[in-house]
């Protein structure tokens, strides 16, 4: 989230499109409850099923799953043909007005620079028109036609309400409305919030899907607003945590890239990863990427991280392509891949193609769990029937299964969507002999070391000079870590300001990024954690929960990153001016001298009022973007594709190119993919109330709440196909089947779409062969395994599929 | 006698009930009478946080044990915490049932290996399980650790074994995790964000 959850009651609108917040975020959603009966917010959802969300909503509108693009770009066409998009805003803090390169072009489907053969594109041409000094060209009168909103007005221009009911399915009269409804948060004192989540990124288009969003967010001025922003509710506690820490494939801490074998050396690296300005007078703050880039280096190897060997530079895996789960499991799948370890995670019920994943893990030689709870994954060799029809014998890997403490069993922190890291601390011994993560890693590493330092092998150099400096090396503690993660002094840091004196002593905790240094003057883990343990203490165990504002700012209360900053761009809650566009969200005002407010500025704090400087300081022409540049896979603007297997068998706007053209797509996969002929219907997966994804079938209370699996069609295709409400039914896929009680229900209603009726079918997706519900099917076997062009996030949300009565 | 909302709490041993009885906002104006030490007024309460959605709902937990080196302390209460700003006491269904996951009969207790073809668990010890995973890991990292790839650049990769880090582990279990899978020169490590 740009916001955070209380924020949400500073809404006029509220629009909950690829999410189900009442179901999936039941207490978060209070929130946009208290908008609507203090603030009188209006509700409105957009969902193929009528929800309990949509339940308690001012507005529903039905859209076929996978076409979000299609009715947002049409509410884009809306706002800037009608005009009703704050325009002050947009010119001053988007790039509407900056000239994109002559050669950029969109036909049939396609950007300029596509290359069929590997299924990507070359970028050269999504860039801005440069002048001398390479900075953006830009006219603020938007007459030239590069304008970016001028390309924008003729990409968007296509998306007519006709065509948004025909693709989408959506009634036109409902798309007016929405179009309408959000219009009117373009005025400079209303705000939208978005709420969103894993409805929108599980797609092969999922990262387009949230980026129509911010674009129209941009539009109507409400990105740095109080009750604006975007706000991705997230799937799980830490995943905020653990993906900010990096643990993704080709990522460091703190969202900086890993090295790759394109870049041989640090200056390499470093040159192509800090940024240079496009436009005069920016903070561009990428440009401090090397302080940020050492700092974790000195982190990881303590003193063995010198000037002399880049910091450590070769100690670090350079990657030749990424290593996401989907590609990994492919490799698994070919055999190319001997052992794997599962903290915390049961890919055999949450990755897609379910019979895929248990042949992969089949072919490997060890498989290391470490879980509190019995998981599939666990137990993938055993034969569980049709739900787990597998040769035990045949399957030669070894698997060791750790038990470790759950979050009531340790201290430590975690982050929730509104970027808070809340601390925690430990009520509880864990059962029997369970150890914690950090106990686990440090015997399997330290046992490592030994046998390295007593036998020898390959390239121990970089397991012999990983920093361990814990007090018991066997037990790293949650302090020490969170210490680490924070970063210190490691040498006096002298005040540039005042001579002789210091801004940090020695082996002090620093207070914030801004100390972080290039020189290897400093050690920080992960540099926007930087100011959550300072020498004043743990400040994400504060507890002060005071809201002196009354916008729900509470600034005292657990800490966020990065800053403590709860509303990310804040300074674009101003006029260029400084002014504030709605006096009651004063968030941040210029005093005469800088920057103070009820939020932590989000800008250089010295930086006056009406200079060039830009409020989307992370960017290098500090404005947002409404052309991505290179930064999306399959194109700077928007594009309607439909899901891989779609029920159309076309794309209305463009025959030949009917899927994301930059997807990945294995060939093994591809084979797997069913044609509507034989799967006709669109199948979506999702979660409910009472249960948490594949633990809480484990935890009795919930087991009760919800013991058995079922599977929601509408009443027009159960009467067609004569399945009766509690009938049990066989869903099919290419890939495999499911069985499940049919809950026959009005909440799901046939689409008109592009003259053919199109039926949705819900699969919720908590039952699997372990746990103390009714055994049942693990939902992804119907899954393909396919994933977005950026992400490579599955496609759980729109696949297609066949029901029969079982 | 006046009681307040988290005194009430004490006074209220159901836990479920407890918490949905506050939320609604319904106080007892008397109290009952104090014939005995209640349970949960011996409890010690500890501050926590829900590990299922990003809400991220502050707990109160509540155990009983007092602390002593051989007594083990055992949670038998969660509720929410009514001076968290998010939730302000609130939980949703997942997670009223917290102490059900910790005590969930299927929660594992030893270390224990599946022999390969084998159709059985047996227990090992720590250092078993420590000793036999790393030498798996040894012997596959010096079989396929690549240090320079085709044109010479030194790449110091290991991509034959894989890492899949948690959803709801510490950000501080995150940080050894990390230290743990780069320094091996693992770049197959990904995490539930993923999907
Ligand atoms: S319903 Fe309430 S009062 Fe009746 S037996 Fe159950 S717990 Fe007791
Ligand atoms: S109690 Fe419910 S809403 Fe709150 S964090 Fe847990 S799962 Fe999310």
């Amino acid at each position: 989230m740009t916001n955070h959850w209380v924020d949400i009651k500073n809404a006029n609108l509220i629009v909950v499109m690829g999410g189900n917040a009442a179901e999936a975020h039941p207490v978060g959603f209070r929130w946009a409850i208290e908008a609507k009966t203090r603030n009188k917010a209006k509700l409105l959802v957009i969902d193929p099923r009528f929800t309990r969300t949509a339940s308690v909503a001012d507005f529903y509108a039905p859209i076929r799953t996978g076409t979000d693009i299609t009715l947002l770009s049409g509410v884009i066409r809306y706002l800037l043909e009608t005009g009703k998009y704050n325009k002050e805003y947009t010119l001053a803090y988007t790039n509407a007005a900056l000239l994109v390169h002559p050669d950029f072009s969109f036909e049939d489907g396609l950007f300029s620079g596509y290359d069929a053969d590997k299924r990507k594109y070359d970028k050269s041409t999504w860039a801005y028109q440069l002048d001398e000094k390479g900075m953006a060209k830009r006219d603020d009168t938007l007459s030239d036609p590069r304008c970016v909103i001028n390309l924008l007005k003729q990409h968007v221009s296509r998306y007519t309400a006709d065509v948004v009911a025909n693709i989408c399915g959506t009634p036109k009269e409902a798309f007016q409305a929405i179009c309408e409804h959000l219009a009117e948060t373009s005025a400079p004192d209303k705000t939208t919030s978005f709420l969103y989540a894993l409805g929108w990124t599980q797609h092969s288009i999922g990262a387009q899907n949230i980026r129509t969003m911010a674009m129209i967010q941009l539009l109507l001025g409400n990105m740095g607003m109080a009750g604006g922003g975007i706000n991705a509710l997230r799937g799980h506690s830490n995943i905020q945590g653990l993906t900010d820490l990096g643990l993704l494939t080709t990522n460091l801490p703190g969202y900086m890239t890993m090295p790759s074998e394109k870049e041989p050396t640090l200056d390499s690296y470093l040159t192509k990863y800090t940024s240079k300005p496009l436009a005069d007078g920016q903070m561009n703050y990428w440009q401090n990427y090397p302080k940020f880039f050492v700092s974790f280096m000195k982190s990881m190897w303590g003193d063995k991280a010198t000037a002399d060997n880049n910091w450590g530079y070769d100690l670090l895996p350079k990657w030749d392509k990424g290593y996401d789960v989907l590609q990994y499991f492919e490799l698994m799948h070919q055999g190319k891949v001997n052992g794997y370890f599962c903290q915390g995670f049961n890919p055999v019920a949450s990755f897609p193609n379910k019979n895929k994943i248990v042949e992969s893990l089949s072919r490997l030689k060890f498989l290391v769990i470490m879980d509190p709870l019995t998981t599939e994954t666990s137990t993938f060799w055993q034969n569980h029937g049709e739900q787990n029809d597998v040769k035990t014998a045949d399957i030669k890997t070894e698997v060791f299964r750790l038990p470790t403490t759950c979050f009531a069993e340790e201290d430590g922190s975690i982050v929730n969507s509104g970027r808070w890291l809340q601390w925690h601390w430990k009520g509880a011994e864990g059962p029997g002999q369970a150890l914690t993560d950090p106990q686990i890693l440090a015997g399997i590493f330290l046992k490592l070391k030994a046998m390295y330092a007593k036998d020898g092998g390959t390239f121990p150099d970089a397991i012999n000079s990983l920093s361990w400096a814990y007090g018991d090396p066997h037990e790293p503690k949650p302090e020490e870590l969170a210490k680490e993660l924070n970063g210190k002094a490691l040498a006096d840091l002298p005040d540039p300001k005042n001579p002789g004196q210091f801004l940090a002593k020695k082996g002090e905790l620093l207070p914030g990024f801004a100390l972080l240094q290039a020189d290897g003057s400093t050690a920080s883990g992960c540099w926007i954690f930087a100011g959550s343990w300072t020498q004043a203490g743990n400040q994400m165990a504060r507890r002060d929960n005071s809201d002196p504002s009354g916008l729900g700012n509470t600034l005292g209360w657990a800490w966020a990153w990065p800053a403590n900053r709860r509303i990310l761009y804040n300074r674009a809650s101003c006029k260029p001016d400084g002014t504030p566009w709605d006096k009651k969200r004063t968030l941040i005002k210029w005093n005469g001298e800088k920057w103070v407010g009820v939020d932590v500025p989000d800008f250089k704090a010295d930086e006056p009022p009406g200079s060039a400087m830009g409020p989307f300081i992370m960017q290098a022409e500090g404005l947002g973007r409404l052309f991505a540049l290179d930064k999306m896979a399959e194109g700077p603007f928007p594009e309607h594709y439909e899901p891989f297997e779609t029920p159309l068998g076309t794309n209305p706007l463009h025959p030949k190119v009917i899927s994301n053209p930059a997807a990945r797509l294995f060939k093994g996969d591809k084979e797997q993919l069913g044609q509507h002929q034989q799967f006709p219907y669109a199948a979506t997966t999702y979660r409910l109330t009472e249960h948490f994804h594949y633990w809480t079938k484990h935890a009795r209370l919930n087991a009760i709440m919800q013991p058995e699996q079922f599977v929601e069609i509408g009443e027009e295709l159960a009467r067609e196909k004569g399945i009766a409400h509690g009938d049990l039914v066989k869903v099919s896929s290419k890939r495999g089947y499911i069985k499940a009680k049919a809950v026959v229900t009005k909440r799901i209603k046939a689409l008109k779409v592009n003259g053919q009726l199109v039926h949705h079918v819900g699969v919720p997706i908590h039952w699997g062969f372990e746990g103390l519900t009714k055994k049942g099917f693990i939902a992804n076997t119907l899954t393909p395994f396919v994933g977005d062009a950026n992400t490579q996030t599955p496609e759980f949300k729109s696949f297609l599929v066949n029901v029969e009565k079982a | 006698m006046q009681v307040n909302r988290r005194q009430f709490f004490k006074l209220c041993a159901g836990g479920m009930a407890g918490s949905t009885i506050a939320t609604l906002g319904l106080l007892p104006e008397k109290a009952m009478a104090d014939v005995r030490s209640y349970k949960l007024m011996r409890a010690s309460e500890t501050r926590n946080t829900c590990p299922y959605c990003s809400v991220g709902c502050g707990i109160l937990m509540y155990s009983l044990g007092d602390g002593a080196k051989n007594a083990k302390s055992e949670i038998f209460h969660i509720e929410g915490d009514p001076d968290h700003p998010v939730n302000r006491g609130a939980l949703c269904p997942k997670g009223a049932g917290l102490v059900d996951f910790i005590h969930s009969p299927n929660r594992l207790k030893y270390p224990e290996v599946r022999e390969a073809g084998s159709n059985e668990w047996k227990r090992l010890s720590w250092d078993e399980a420590f000793t036999r995973i790393a030498k798996h890991v040894k012997q596959d990292r010096d079989a396929n650790f690549i240090e320079k790839n085709a044109d010479g650049v030194t790449v110091n990769r290991w991509l034959s074994t894989g890492f899949l880090a948690a959803s709801a582990s510490s950000n501080e279990a995150g940080w050894l995790t990390h230290k743990f899978t780069r320094s091996l020169g693992m770049l197959a490590v990904d995490n539930q964000a993923r999907v």
